[in-house]
């Protein structure tokens, strides 16, 4: 059974000047595999991914034939059984992992409360946890990281604590909103590795929202390409370079290169058409 | 006829000219910004309810001379403690056979005064504190934050009691000693947000371009609080209407003859049990306006909460 | 035009035991009218050297000369008119109740300048926003428009260096290729000494000249990009890096 089904799924913001719909009725599917998200910015990614945990701001409104999760319907979930949810089965890191810390707390009390809240451990122990899980995403000197502020770590520190805290609760479906956008790519690949090992040892699900092509190539197994709130093209990961699409290969096109320097890059000149084709389903 | 579908259709462009998304001077795009924001408030119909309540008070305070069917002061002895809907008294009278309608009426323009002045100290002094506090840091922040602990330390009521028997029982007095209870947990509020603000990048933006102190808090931390503030203060209100009503229950806030509704309620007690309406009615009305504040304080959270910005 | 040069830097923050060393000894120059990158792993200090040198970190030490002339602990207005700087996160550098307009005025009124309205109007044209987006507010614009607005503020005391700190690195690849064109244009056109920071060795290689690989607070080594791209570094970290890199580019 597939962990996760979304179909014909709408997101619409009643605006002053009419409905915006921001994700325009997509369908997809999540096995026990890495499915990455790609598409230029404003394309709907992140609305996908909080729809599915229905954290659209009111007037904000989601609509949907069906969103299942392990086959049990999530969308007329009432408010507890959604925090349930949210809290144990399917994660999502943030976009923005300085907005979504706590500014006046420390890093440390942060993560404390956080697996204390899904484990029965002394702050002792949680401590110790913590040390290990900031570790694992391979933070330099995790003691001094715990006793800080937000503001005081860097931006890609900042993701990293994100992810840890993340994983604790073990959640059967990860939603990871642009993790890695702002890590090197040595580290970059160590935080890959850790989210690797969590799919394929604990069958975990993993939705991976990137705007970097290159790294959701080589890293997912297949890919949904997004394009003003619809899927232009459904692929494997690893034929992403050969896409089809004139979108898709415009993306690619516009990346620079170390090994192939040139004057000017190429901007991606978009299509109207593109906004009319229907969208690509992504069921499985 | 013509002349109407005319108006309707400069009616039409005019709202389409404010709700449009690319204004083409600084004054349109305020304007558009209110215009939307009053639109927000008016899809919330609690809000709009307590909005109107007050607007009403204003009204009723203004007109009061030409409202109120009696003077407040003048005394009827011989019509003493008449019943609700007694002829040309429709709340009654009280003890000393005052109209009680004509007293709520004058009434209300001590509540807003009390209410005005209360909204103007208590705030902007919570504010300058908890700013300074926040963005200088440091000692200041030690020493602001201090004070503000040993005023929050005091229960509210035992505090504004302390300062009107220091200051002596009157309206002025009353309004100071509540301001004085009331500006710490505003600091606390403004010295949080300035907190979490300080450190963005917006704020080493401004500095970047050689801005000093005074303009960064007083330009660019203050808005970003002020809202925050605002809805804080309305939901106070009911609180602060409540304790000058308590003040003057005690007899330390409006002196007797004054019709403030606290002091209404302290004189109609004696009569509770047989005249329940002397003081029961001042009572409702000390609820509604407090209701009010308290509901347009909720829409007013929607309307300015930076968050919820987007749209 | 004007050139940069950094000795021995240091920059700390707290004390005691909880004294971090975010900076240790870097040292390194921009020619004049040059572009210089910044790598390196996540939290080796990368922005700490942008912020120290327009002194928004207070505890430093070292050598920070601009043409030769060394810059004060203080620094006073002339110093933001010549040297700005564009920060990392689009979504947190402007403040979020006041419009572009507002923005780019305060900035234009506190260097001076008389004839704000003109130079509003050319600062958006030259960052390719146009007048329509003048009294827009922050929420109203895509993290691109955004980014260019922040270009925008940096170029108005019209500086000779900009210091970059990654600015592509929260925009999508389609965005980026704009602002990365605009920024070599920008730079020819208004002989701008660029330093600028990413974690993406293939922007840096698109961007720059020279490039410095940082590693937990130290410059490991100053290479040319010639020499970057031919695969030669000389030390372990930038070959693991350049590895990682073109390993998965290639993919
Ligand atoms: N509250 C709102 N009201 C109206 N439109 C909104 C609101 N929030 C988001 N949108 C719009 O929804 C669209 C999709 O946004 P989303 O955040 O999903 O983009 P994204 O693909 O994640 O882009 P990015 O790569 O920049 O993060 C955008 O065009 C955005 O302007
Ligand atoms: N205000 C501060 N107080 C204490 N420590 C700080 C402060 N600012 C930065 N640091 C520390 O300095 C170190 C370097 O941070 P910096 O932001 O310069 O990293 P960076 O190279 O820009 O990393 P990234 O690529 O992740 O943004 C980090 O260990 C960080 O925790
Ligand atoms: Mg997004
Ligand atoms: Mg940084």
């Amino acid at each position: 059974m597939n962990l996760l089904d979304v179909e014909d799924l709408w997101v619409r913001f009643p605006t002053s000047s009419g409905v915006f719909d921001a994700v325009r009725g997509i369908s997809f599917s999540l096995g026990r595999e890495r499915l990455g998200i790609v598409g230029e910015s404003g394309s709907g990614k992140s609305m996908t991914g909080r729809a599915i945990l229905q954290l659209i701001r009111p007037p904000g409104r989601i609509e949907a034939k069906r969103i299942d999760l392990q086959g049990k319907p999530l969308l007329n979930a009432s408010d507890k059984e959604m925090r349930a949810v949210r809290g144990s089965r399917i994660s999502m890191v943030m976009q923005d992992p300085k907005f979504s810390l706590n500014p006046v707390m420390t890093v440390g009390d942060q993560i404390i409360e956080a697996y204390r809240l899904h484990n029965k451990a002394s702050r002792r122990d949680a401590r110790a946890r913590a040390i290990e899980m900031l570790e694992a995403v391979s933070i330099r000197n995790p003691e001094r990281v715990l006793r800080a502020y937000p503001h005081e770590v860097s931006g890609g520190m900042g993701q990293r604590i994100m992810i840890a805290m993340m994983m604790i609760p073990n959640p059967q479906i990860l939603i990871a909103d642009e993790p890695t956008s702002a890590l090197d790519v040595s580290v970059q690949g160590q935080v890959l590795g850790i989210m690797n090992q969590l799919v394929q040892d604990r069958g975990m699900g993993l939705i991976f929202i990137s705007h970097d092509l290159n790294l959701v190539a080589e890293f997912c197994d297949r890919v949904l390409i997004m394009y003003a709130g619809r899927i232009v093209e459904v692929c494997e990961a690893d034929k992403l370079h050969e896409a089809k699409h004139p979108y898709t290969q415009g993306l690619l096109n516009s990346l620079p290169r170390l090994d192939e320097p040139k004057d000017r890059l190429e901007a991606l000149v978009r299509d109207p058409e593109w906004r009319q084709q229907p969208s690509v389903s992504g069921l499985l | 006829m013509t002349t109407e579908t005319t108006n309707s259709r400069a009616e039409q462009s005019f709202r389409e000219w404010l709700l449009s998304e690319t204004p083409s001077s600084r004054r349109h795009a305020r304007l558009a910004a209110a215009y939307k924001g009053w639109l927000r408030l008016r899809r919330n119909h609690m809000a709009m309810f307590g909005l109107g309540i007050l607007v009403a008070l204003v009204i009723i305070a203004a007109i009061a001379p030409w409202l109120a069917p009696y003077d407040p002061y003048a005394q009827v002895l011989s019509d003493r403690l008449l019943p609700i809907g007694s002829e040309g008294h429709l709340l009654g009278t009280d003890s000393l056979g005052r109209d009680i309608l004509s007293r709520l009426i004058y009434g209300s323009r001590i509540t807003l005064y009390i209410v005005t002045l209360v909204a103007l100290i208590a705030p902007v002094a919570g504010l300058m504190v908890g700013t300074i506090a926040g963005y200088v840091g440091g000692w200041t922040d030690t020493i602001l934050m201090r004070i503000t602990d040993i005023f929050l330390a005091f229960p509210k009521l035992v505090l504004a009691l302390a300062f009107v028997a220091a200051l002596g029982a009157g309206i002025e007095n009353a309004v100071l000693a509540i301001s004085l209870t009331a500006w710490p947990p505003y600091a606390r509020l403004a010295r949080a947000e300035t907190l979490t603000i300080r450190s963005s990048d917006f704020i080493s933006a401004i500095r970047l371009q050689g801005a000093g102190p005074v303009r960064i808090i007083t330009r660019h931390i203050w808005p970003l609080c002020i809202s925050s503030l605002i809805v804080r203060v309305t939901l106070d209100m009911a609180g602060i209407i409540l304790t000058a009503a308590g003040l003057g229950f005690l007899g330390l806030g409006a002196q007797p003859p004054s019709p403030e509704w606290g002091a209404m309620i302290s004189e109609g007690r004696r009569f509770l049990l047989d005249h329940w309406w002397v003081a029961t009615i001042p009572g409702l009305a000390i609820f509604t306006v407090s209701l009010a504040f308290n509901l347009l304080g909720d829409g007013l959270r929607d309307v300015l909460d930076p968050k919820d910005g987007k749209s | 035009m004007k050139s940069l040069s950094v000795r021995n830097l240091n920059v700390w923050f707290g004390e005691g035991p909880d004294r971090v060393d975010a900076v240790k000894a870097a040292s390194f120059d921009v020619a004049s009218g040059g572009s210089f990158g910044l790598v390196g792993e996540s939290g080796s200090g990368k922005s700490t050297i942008l912020r120290a040198i327009t002194g928004l970190v207070p505890t430093w030490s070292g050598d920070i000369e601009i043409d030769g002339d060394h810059v004060l602990p203080k620094r006073g207005r002339a110093f933001y008119k010549m040297l700005q700087m564009v920060f990392q996160d689009p979504y947190a550098s402007l403040h979020p109740r006041h419009s572009v307009d507002q923005v780019l005025s305060e900035t234009l009124q506190l260097h001076g300048f008389k004839d704000i309205d003109t130079r509003v109007n050319r600062l958006l044209d030259d960052v390719g926003l146009g007048a329509a987006f003048r009294f827009r507010y922050p929420h109203q614009l895509s993290g691109g428009q955004r980014q260019r607005v922040a270009i925008a503020r940096a170029l108005a005391p019209e500086p000779e260096i900009l210091l970059l700190d990654e600015p592509t690195s929260a925009l999508d690849v389609s965005v980026q290729a704009e602002i990365l064109n605009l920024l070599s244009d920008l730079r020819t056109e208004h002989k701008l000494t660029f330093v600028m920071v990413s974690h993406d060795l293939s922007v840096v290689g698109h961007m720059c000249d020279n490039v410095a690989v940082m590693r937990d607070g130290e410059v490991v080594e100053v290479l040319g990009i010639e020499k970057m791209r031919r695969m030669e570094p000389d030390n372990a970290y930038t070959k693991h890096l350049l590895d990682v890199s073109l390993n998965y580019a290639s993919s």
